[in-house]
């Protein structure tokens, strides 16, 4: 279904049953920390702030989000630094 | 020591915790093992009509917890299948009226002369959902693959944990094949994997349930009518902690059915 779909160009649209299992997937991950969306983007905030305070980052890129294993949570950020390389390009 | 205690619960309502006691305390008796199932949804009786012995309840659950009578009074003995007892909820009354402890004597109580007590809990995480799981040795969450259902699921098994009953396991129910395989809705595995706890059953979405529960008589009496018939036999047997493999879900695609006609003419 996928494939003839591509060959007629059309934009690849996920199932309804993708869309609940991702959409729960997220739901899910907030109910058993109780953190909010909202929380998450204050936390987001608070840590670039902090860390731009001493080292120099991407502070567009930086994405904090929930990692699910089994059934223990973890809150992960990920900061890409600004190195030499990367501020020259800029 | 004695009989194990198992609670059913499921957190969302609706989903199929009362059909599901009734069949799984059926399949358990027909394979020999004395069970009494409790119905624990005190002012909303139902297990009694899914087992088409409403006709015939004395005393309830709560009657026996406020002394008026003695724990086989109350029983309700099954005349088709003898290893199978009722003991009922009541019925004017309301969740207010049972402790964990009365739980907990209860089931003391029952240990000694049987093999299984199947608790059928009631819908939510209130006071009724915490007697129900008082007395459990084992949990089994049932969900159906559906986004409410299963995040409710998911709440009740934080509790669950939190109250340190150890891993529950989990039930899938209603699963409808031909939908999962047009990806309408979310698969097994899926559910499996959202909830992270261990499978002990899948059961199809079959007409047959609703036509049964209609007559007071569950779908297991008849065992291999139905995938759902065979699919809560093997629950059954997984609970007795035997190693069955899930039966195969798949709808038959048109080549099986064209072979299977031939066969069958």
């Amino acid at each position: 279904m996928k494939f003839f779909e591509r060959l007629r160009g059309r934009r690849y649209e996920p199932s309804s049953g993708e869309v609940a299992k991702e959409r729960l997937r997220l739901v899910l991950a907030h109910d058993r920390t109780s953190i909010s969306p909202a929380l998450l983007s204050t936390l987001k905030d608070e840590i670039i702030a902090v860390i731009s305070r001493h080292i120099a980052i991407d502070v567009e890129s930086v994405q904090v989000t929930f990692s699910q294993s089994a059934r223990e949570s973890r809150l992960v950020a990920d900061i890409p630094l600004l190195t030499g390389r990367t501020r020259r390009k800029r | 020591m004695g009989a194990r205690a198992i609670t059913v619960t499921s957190g969302k309502g609706g989903v199929g915790k009362t059909t599901l006691v009734a069949n799984l305390g059926v399949a358990l008796a027909m394979q020999g093992h004395r069970t009494v199932v409790i119905d624990a949804d005190i002012g909303l009786r139902n297990l009694d009509m899914m087992l088409g012995l409403e006709n015939r309840i004395v005393y309830d659950l709560v009657d026996v917890i406020e002394g008026r009578c003695r724990l086989r009074q109350a029983l309700v003995r099954d005349k088709r299948l003898s290893e199978l007892f009722l003991l009922p909820a009541a019925q004017t009354r309301d969740k207010s009226a049972v402790q964990p402890d009365d739980m907990m004597r209860v089931c003391e109580d029952l240990r000694g002369q049987h093999d299984f007590i199947l608790i059928d809990s009631p819908a939510g995480i209130e006071q009724g959902f915490r007697y129900a799981i008082a007395p459990a040795d084992e949990i089994l969450i049932v969900t159906n693959p559906e986004v409410a259902a299963v995040r409710d699921a998911d709440r009740v098994i934080g509790l669950v944990e939190a109250e340190e009953k150890g891993p529950p396991r989990l039930i899938i129910n209603r699963l409808r094949l031909d939908m999962v395989q047009r990806g309408e809705m979310l698969d097994v595995a899926d559910v499996v994997e959202l909830l992270s706890i261990d499978l002990v059953g899948i059961v199809p979405e079959d007409k047959a349930i609703l036509v049964t529960a209609n007559r007071g008589r569950p779908l297991a009496f008849s065992r291999d009518s139905s995938l759902a018939g065979r699919a809560f036999h093997n629950i059954a047997r997984r609970v007795r902690g035997e190693d069955v493999p899930f039966l195969s879900l798949r709808e038959p695609g048109m080549f099986e059915r064209l072979l299977r006609f031939v066969r069958s003419g």
